[in-house]
């Protein structure tokens, strides 16, 4: 009986100060400066940690180059000018040599592939789940190490836990609640307000320090905004600093009553799986919402997929035909505090929420870029092509014209024919058939 | 504190690959994260299947032949070892390596191993001569549908006609190696530079 007591009292102070501490202050928007001593702590934390490795190093290491720079030499000339000026137009044994090279390039290291795994570190951020090259140095930083996962399990976990728990359940019942009212700017207002607070638990529940750049350039009503997609929080991400319409498939589970309570208090947009099937419908749909200036901005992620926060890979032509604005979002997540990717070949949701709510914390930075609209000679796929740029520029990503589709399917013959195309011109351009007749004059 | 892939290769390993294969320890255990990257299946060996989603790869119209060079003779399967082998044809010549010893074993990234190699690509049924046939057939993945039967005859007579200095219309490794010498540097072409 004590023991339920004591537990009891346990449980309500907890509560309290969660409540009190971080509830309450963000729901208000406001900070109490909690978490920005923790990240300073971290921080520190972290560079002696680096330190201490860089020292102790038995070897002298080579400077470690981060693999987005590549580990071979990669000769990006053309093939049409690579065969002909080295190996001659005309078809040669050597020409094999160019494929050859190519294909082992490809096998050592490509460009697609790694962008569907995490990024890897320049340095140990004492986690266990990055430490695939580093071994272990010294008594201290293995202390260091034990008391990390000591507070990240034992404290921040549940307390991220609870976070997450209610803020989750104060948007299903804020949302079923504001949508009771009558349609009118006062249900507006207060959907806006459930929103805004619970999407300021959820971050942190997160322990997300973000850092907003040009709210000048936020997205407006009746436009479209679009970003990089690297893991399902990006939403909540954005979400922090401005209300969306959400664009998405209706889920079961959890996810299924979150989105039908929200829905009631906001027009989201959820489709369901059957439709998602239909472009026509969706575009239909998605115009009808844009028309409407009172409705608010939708939020797209053109990718359709996780990318690993490296690159920003071809963006899928759909969004860009809808017409009205479209409001560029950068995100970038520093990888060294938590990985925000989702590899969802490998991990599912619940194992990827636990695996971001025992990071040390989820730090990335959001640019809003001015707003673009279609140009009159552009098309659906140049727009896209041109957007995309601009969001890569700006986050300091590399562009990948290769679709995030091939995480799961294969890549699609008419590449390679392609490239068989190219090659045949090639051969026949520079008359290597003509002269043949001229030769094999047989006798 | 080590994770699953690192303490898999042992230090032992990477002595024995490095001696087989010249390869540097840093670029062999950057070889194996990128093994066990393309191995979905966790199992230490990778399939015709686990190349082919290697999208660059699987675009190149040769991509086949090279997926096959990995495979020994009747086997679905490549393990690490298997896969060092053949990656170190690919290796650059190092100037020091160029007047080794005469009496050890010929290291996998000599010029004649590479020439080997891409001779190897052209013979298919691995009797050691190029036959029209052959040379038919890759030229018709390189190309695809964009040239005519008559069209690539043509080119593969000329190429075996140039070639060829026995007159029994095929190509020797010999032949080969004469053609392919006097137009083109094998040591730079065959080689894939690492950056450390």
């Amino acid at each position: 009986m004590e023991v339920v007591w004591a537990l009891g009292q346990v449980g309500a102070v907890w509560v309290a100060l969660v409540l009190g501490l971080i509830v309450v202050p963000s729901a208000l928007g406001v900070s109490l400066g909690i978490s920005e001593a923790y990240m300073w702590l971290l921080v520190k934390t972290l560079e002696w940690a680096t330190i201490r490795l860089q020292k102790s190093a038995k070897k002298p290491q080579p400077p470690r180059i981060p693999t987005a720079n590549g580990i071979i030499e990669r000769d990006e000339t053309p093939m049409e000018k690579e065969i002909a000026l080295l190996h001659g137009a005309d078809f040669e044994f050597s020409h094999i040599f160019y494929f050859c090279r190519k294909g082992f390039e490809a096998i050592v290291e490509d460009e697609v592939t790694q962008r569907f795994s995490s990024e890897e570190l320049l340095s140990w951020n004492l986690l266990t789940r990055t430490n695939v090259n580093f071994h272990y140095i010294s008594l201290k930083l293995t202390v260091v190490w034990v008391i990390g996962v000591v507070v990240r399990y034992c404290f921040l976990l549940p307390l991220r836990f609870s976070l997450a728990a209610i803020g989750i359940t104060s948007m299903i019942v804020g949302t079923t609640v504001v949508g009771q009212l009558p349609n009118g700017s006062v249900k507006n207002y207060l959907s806006e307000v459930v929103h805004l607070t619970c999407s300021r638990i959820l971050v942190r529940a997160l322990s997300g320090t973000i850092h907003y750049h040009n709210k000048e350039n936020r997205p407006q009503k009746g436009g479209i905004c679009v970003a990089n997609h690297t893991s399902p929080i990006d939403a909540i991400i954005l979400t922090n600093d401005g209300c969306y319409a959400m664009v998405g498939q209706v889920h079961g589970g959890l996810m299924g009553i979150i989105q039908r309570a929200t829905v009631k208090a906001c027009p989201h947009v959820w489709f369901e799986r059957s439709e998602i099937k239909d472009r026509h419908l969706v575009t239909k749909r998605l115009r009808e919402h844009v028309a409407d200036k009172s409705k608010l901005p939708i939020l797209i992620f053109p990718e359709g997929t996780c990318i690993n926060n490296t690159s920003v890979m071809m963006f899928k032509k759909g969004s860009f035909e809808i017409g009205g604005t479209i409001y560029p979002v950068a995100i970038k997540y520093d990888p060294q505090f938590g990985d925000a990717f989702w590899n969802s070949s490998k991990y599912n949701i619940v194992s990827y929420l636990l695996r971001i709510m025992t990071s040390w914390a989820i730090v990335c930075n959001v640019w809003y870029l001015p707003p673009m609209v279609r140009k009159e000679d552009e098309d659906a796929v140049q727009f896209a092509n041109r957007v995309r740029s601009a969001i890569a520029h700006q986050g300091g990503l590399t562009e990948l014209p290769w679709d995030g589709g091939l995480k799961r399917a294969k890549v699609k013959d008419t590449f390679k024919e392609e490239q068989q195309k190219n090659y045949s011109k090639m051969l026949v351009r520079n008359g290597s058939v003509g002269s043949l007749s001229a030769e094999t004059e047989s006798d | 504190m080590g994770s699953r892939a690192s303490t898999l290769l042992r230090d032992e390993e990477i002595e024995e690959i490095k001696k087989e294969t010249g390869f540097s320890h840093s670029q062999i255990t950057r070889l194996y994260s990128r093994f066990t990257s393309l191995d979905k299946g966790e199992n230490g060996t990778l399939s015709r299947e686990d190349f082919q989603r290697i999208p660059e790869l699987a675009i190149n119209p040769l991509g086949d032949r090279i997926i096959n060079a990995f495979f020994p003779e009747g086997e679905d399967q490549v393990n690490f070892r298997g896969f060092m082998r053949t990656l170190a044809h690919f290796r650059p010549i190092e100037d020091n390596e160029k007047s080794k010893d005469q009496n050890g074993p010929e290291p996998l990234n000599s010029r004649s191993n590479k020439l080997h190699f891409a001779f190897r690509l052209y013979d298919l049924d691995k009797d050691d001569k190029i036959s029209r046939d052959e040379l038919l057939q890759v030229l018709r993945m390189m190309v695809g549908v964009n040239i005519s039967d008559e069209q690539l005859g043509s080119i593969a007579d000329r190429t075996i006609q140039e070639a060829d200095q026995d007159g029994d219309s095929a190509i020797s490794f010999a032949e080969f190696v004469k053609q392919v010498l006097e137009k083109v540097d094998v040591e730079q072409k065959m080689s894939i530079r690492f950056l450390h």
